[in-house]
């Protein structure tokens, strides 16, 4: 094995993927960008705080889950602190939608796309559509006489489109699986990359009147 | 290569460059969660949440035996829902919803398969031990042929439509039903006492959390479905986004469950395939906003931004 003089070294230091990645991450979000301690002057309204508001909520949810989850799916039926637990999940998740569509409106009624912000819209759309399979997947894992009920009913929607073939509203083991573990994963994962990209892009600037050339 | 394109107000933006003003995103992400957790503390100690007991296949046996009865044959001789459900459960012919000439359901195939005579009926029976009546009418069905065995389901099926709860059992008006009356006698006794519940869930191991079987026997009986409909949780009552009680339930369904309540999906025989494509179709449109010409310039049009922004016109001004 023959040694490396210093130029090599650096040359090859600056091939590595670990290099690379790290260069690529600091230049695409430096510290300003995802921790900022200015913001544009026009980022005056309440509509902005809802955002913000839908993350506290998902926090609240994955914290009431997690705490459900030590004792397992039916300790909410036997145990009132448990019930209270399982409260504050179902109220949580209340919220998080009411804030999420306040907070979607909000940005269609800005054009929060524009500006090459179209990613940044996609990622939280998907979020959203993403966020309804976990509610429903929680929904039909209560045991009790609601989660009977909306996974006979729900069968039938699910199955016309083939998917009962993998997803079996009817078995209580599948849904809770795909409740407290896939879903909330992709849910997390995509909120993480909605963030990532409103930190990266930054907040959409106002409508302007004018119109005019620009480069692409 | 730089190229030059006509400024779209409805894609483009002149980034800003104009005054800052200072923000503490950290303080706000904390504020923001110490106030939702209060909230939803607060809603949980205020109205804590809904939790109706499950009901089980001996809760609806004992409340209601006759329903169960008249259920239990209809599983016995392949004319309940789950009998003729077809893929993901069975292979019924042509049952599947078709979007246009396509069945998804049938593309798909069989997942999870039950068969109810089988699964409901007679494997549970099969389980009992020291019940000479019972083994001897099982014996009988199923040395019958099977035109003998329908002979006997259709008679019991017309004569427990006439059915009556007497002094703790089911009375069925006396038929030429041979030894499918017996049966179904003790099925409901075996349901009435938990014992089914436990057969049905056990069938594939000592663990289970599959309540494929329970559920769809539970779902093809009346009991469940008018305790739904009791709690406004039905279809036709917008019951996909209600809650037992007065709870709010997934308001957020309330466009999919919508659909289900106007023509031409109300009376619609592929109602659920349809409803399901048009969710798709809003969904993906939903996600593709930002390129969908017209969808993406309602915001522009409506001037609803004036309002948000009307700190930054009015200084512009």
């Amino acid at each position: 094995m023959s040694t490396l003089d210093a130029s090599e070294t650096q040359a090859e230091i600056d091939q590595q993927w670990t290099t690379r990645s790290r260069r690529a991450l600091a230049k695409t979000f430096p510290y300003e960008k995802l921790l900022p301690d200015t913001q544009p002057s026009y980022l005056a309204s309440w509509i902005y705080v809802f955002g913000a508001l839908t993350i506290g909520a998902l926090t609240m949810i994955i914290l009431s889950g997690a705490i459900l989850s030590i004792e397992g799916p039916t300790w909410w039926h036997t145990s009132s602190v448990g019930l209270f637990v399982n409260s504050i999940h179902l109220w949580s998740v209340e919220l998080f939608f009411f804030f999420m569509v306040i907070h979607l409106w909000g940005k269609y009624f800005m054009g929060a796309w524009r500006g090459k912000r179209a990613m940044t819209w996609m990622s939280g759309a998907i979020t959203f559509a993403i966020s309804i399979a976990a509610g429903f997947t929680g929904y039909v894992s209560q045991t009790n006489f609601d989660s009977q009920w909306i996974a006979t009913q729900a069968k039938d929607g699910i199955n016309s489109t083939g998917a009962g073939a993998f997803f079996n509203v009817l078995n209580f083991g599948q849904m809770l699986m795909w409740h407290i573990v896939l879903l909330p994963a992709a849910v997390i994962v995509l909120v993480g990359i909605h963030i990532l990209m409103v930190r990266r892009r930054g907040i959409v600037p106002p409508y302007a009147d004018d119109s005019k050339e620009v480069a692409s | 290569m730089n190229t030059t394109r006509r400024f779209n107000p409805d894609r483009d933006v002149e980034e800003w460059t104009g005054a800052t003003r200072p923000y503490d995103l950290l303080k706000e992400v904390t504020v923001c969660f110490l106030v939702v957790a209060l909230l939803a503390i607060g809603l949980a100690i205020l109205f804590s949440s809904p939790n109706d007991q499950a009901i089980s296949l001996r809760t609806w046996a004992n409340a209601n035996p006759v329903d169960f009865a008249q259920t239990a044959i209809t599983e016995l001789d392949g004319t309940s829902a789950s009998a003729t459900y077809g893929p993901p459960y069975n292979n019924t012919p042509g049952v599947s919803q078709k979007l246009g000439p396509i069945s998804l359901a049938e593309l798909m195939g069989i997942n999870e398969y039950v068969n109810p005579p089988t699964d409901f009926v007679l494997r549970p029976l099969e389980t009992v031990r020291g019940d000479a009546q019972l083994t001897a009418a099982l014996t009988q069905f199923n040395a019958a042929g099977t035109a003998q065995q329908a002979s006997w389901e259709h008679a019991y099926e017309q004569a427990v439509s006439h059915a009556t709860y007497i002094q703790g059992s089911v009375s069925v008006p006396s038929g030429p039903y041979g030894p499918v009356g017996s049966m179904v006698a003790s099925l409901t006794q075996m349901a009435q006492s938990g014992a089914l519940d436990t057969s049905m869930l056990n069938e594939a191991s000592f663990f289970g959390t599959d309540y494929t079987r329970s559920l769809l026997f539970l779902s093809d009986g009346g009991y469940l479905s008018a305790k739904a409909d009791a709690q406004h949780l039905s279809g036709d009552q917008w019951g996909m986004m209600n809650e037992v009680g007065n709870y709010p339930g997934q308001a957020w369904l309330w466009l999919y469950t919508m659909w289900y309540q106007v023509k031409p999906f109300s009376t619609s025989p592929n109602a659920d395939v349809q409803v399901w494509a048009l969710m798709m179709v809003l969904t993906v449109a939903l996600i593709l906003v930002p390129f969908i010409p017209g969808l993406r310039s309602i915001p522009r049009w409506s001037k609803v931004y004036r309002i948000i922004w009307r700190e930054h016109y009015r200084s512009q001004s």
